[in-house]
């Protein structure tokens, strides 16, 4: 390993490194403490995170982040641009959940000009972004599991999202950056082979899954890496703002779908998982039966979905659907005047948030009746949840700190946006 | 009573030289508060029984550009018990551009107001660790302000030491 030396680490975030408040003290530990470096190109650090960590032998006495190598700063971009020409760019934010992103683009959107998609635009806004939160947690169980040295996992669980990314093709034709959501609705109605292959899936995921959590649950290794890990109480989870997955595995009740629903989250039935114990091991329960529960969602969804359109009939606001536009002369000139000017939503301001995969997800708009919003700030849920990694980390192995950034499921794209 | 009566009740019964101000749009409240009072009252919505803003979800600021007071700071401020979102908004004068920190009050106010100072240059007192966010450190701008070209200025950010 390198020596770190002064030109490689700014004065003031050393400074911030060794004036954070630490109350560890450790026996009989090496005489020097010791600065290390992780990141911002670490395998274990989901992307492009840094961490300085000051080490007492193995012991980290304190951490500091460093953000923004990922920083493109979306949100002077989106005050540039039209609300639709950014639905594209929210694919970047969180990208293992892209469709969960536009769909809270959109409801934002909605909500500030006032208008609201028909019942089956969302209904499956909601089964893609139960699908989404299913394939991101899937995602951050096998990240979790590769971090403490079962490989295994990865794959498997990696196997089962491929089957998402494979609904997701045949629903928008990309499987990564989708961009499937429209102000008003959606861009097309489901297929039936997309409807098809949703339905095999979930009939065959929950057997999948068990599968998966029997190579988990029951390994010795597994377990007692992350067992008693990176414990954060349910006051200082709140205090530190913490959502998501990691606020539940501290024991608190709070999911944005049922605490303010949105869609039609106040007809669907089920649980909102949490684990009392705050530990990393808990983080990994509670992904885990979440995804129990979407499927639970899904089941529902399907149920239920009517029939109808599935974009709003309101020329001002909504693009017109395309074979429209080339065939009539009114619809040829919203297209143009929308495409070009924007939708003017009135002026005002909103903030909306949904629950995403990683946590709460709010776009807060300041709208002066132009095409563009005069402001757009993106809430990001791995940003939030980041700042309480120094206080997870605090007094745990220098080992201890991959597991624990694996438990907190951070996606830099969001939290550096 | 309804949430904006009963702040409204509560906040001139215990803050009676308090200026406050609450706006419903779209079912969203909005409470307006004078700069030197926002820790205060921020603390008392926090603490109060009958309230509990226990969660703050976020902080930022809106660069008005050309208005008297140019910039405002946002507060969303969501309680766990009655399930309730607030947006507290406080006036910043582009002349005396600083505000107190309410990091005292809620710890996920550091790195919101550290990201807020990054892009707007809006310096909050008493903040334990107000150093930039995103950008590096010898950034001399504030890129969410109006006046910040979108193309970014060049030469502004120095290329690394080879």
């Amino acid at each position: 390993m390198e020596r770190l030396t002064k030109d490689d680490v700014h004065p003031k975030i050393l400074e911030a490194l060794l004036d954070a408040d630490t109350d560890i003290t450790v026996d009989d530990a090496l005489e020097n403490e010791m600065i290390l470096n992780m990141g911002p190109q670490h395998p274990a650090t989901h992307g492009v995170l840094r961490l300085l960590l000051r080490l007492d032998g193995e012991t980290v006495v304190a951490c500091v982040p460093e953000l923004g190598y990922l920083h493109r700063g979306y949100e002077k971009m989106a005050e540039n641009m039209s609300y639709y020409e950014f639905i594209p760019h929210t694919d970047r934010l969180d990208y293992l959940s892209p469709m969960a992103n536009n769909v809270a683009w959109v409801l934002a959107v909605e909500k500030l000009a006032g208008i609201e998609a028909p019942p089956r635009a969302q209904y499956i806004r909601m089964m893609v972004s139960e699908l989404a939160r299913i394939a991101s947690h899937l995602v951050a169980i096998g990240a979790l599991a590769m971090d403490v040295g079962a490989l295994t996992v990865f794959l498997w669980t990696l196997r089962e999202r491929e089957k998402i990314l494979d609904i997701w093709d045949i629903l928008c034709g990309a499987r990564f950056t989708n961009s499937y959501t429209r102000i008003g609705g959606v861009a097309n109605d489901i297929q039936p082979e997309a409807l098809a292959k949703v339905k095999w899936f979930i009939n065959q995921y929950e057997e999948n899954l068990d599968e998966c959590e029997r190579l988990l649950n029951t390994n010795r290794i597994f377990v007692e890496r992350l067992d008693g890990v990176g414990v954060i109480s349910a006051k200082d989870a709140i205090d530190y703002g913490l959502t998501g997955p990691s606020l539940r595995g501290s024991g608190v009740e709070l999911d944005l779908r049922r605490a303010t629903p949105y869609l039609f989250y106040n007809e669907m039935d089920f649980k909102v998982v949490t684990y009392p114990e705050g530990d990393s091991l808990s983080r990994y329960f509670v992904r885990a039966d979440e995804t129990r529960e979407s499927i639970k969602i899904i089941r529902q969804v399907l149920d239920k979905m009517p029939q109808g359109d599935t974009l709003l009939n309101q020329p001002k606001k909504v693009l017109p659907k395309k074979t429209e536009i080339y065939s009539r002369m009114e619809e040829l000139i919203h297209d143009f005047m929308i495409v070009n000017f924007g939708i003017n939503p009135p002026a005002g301001d909103v903030y909306s948030a949904v629950e995403n995969p990683k946590g709460e997800l709010g776009f807060y708009f300041v709208s002066q009746g132009e095409g563009r919003p005069w402001k757009c700030k993106i809430r990001s849920p791995s940003f939030v949840n980041l700042q309480a990694l120094p206080h997870l980390v605090k007094g745990q192995m220098v080992s201890d700190v991959v597991a624990i950034i694996g438990s907190i499921d951070p996606v830099m794209g969001e939290a550096d946006k | 009573m309804d949430l904006k009566e009963i702040i409204a009740h509560l906040l001139k019964e215990n803050f009676p030289g308090v200026n406050v101000e609450l706006i419903e749009y779209k079912n969203e409240l909005t409470l307006r508060v004078e700069k030197q009072h926002i820790v205060k009252v921020c603390k008392f919505l926090k603490e109060n029984a009958d309230l509990q803003f226990t969660l703050c979800e976020d902080i930022t600021a809106i660069d008005w550009a050309k208005r008297k007071n140019r910039f405002t700071v946002v507060y969303h401020i969501f309680s766990l018990k009655s399930k309730n979102r607030l947006a507290v908004k406080v006036d910043v004068d582009e002349s005396d551009c600083s505000i107190d920190s309410v990091a005292s009050v809620w710890k996920t106010a550091n790195w919101h107001e550290r990201e807020t100072y990054d892009m707007y240059g809006i310096k909050f007192s008493n903040h334990p660790d107000l150093r930039r966010m995103y950008m590096p450190e010898e950034f001399e701008y504030y890129p969410l302000r109006k006046d910040f070209p979108v193309m970014g200025i060049p030469g502004s950010l120095p290329l690394p030491k080879k």
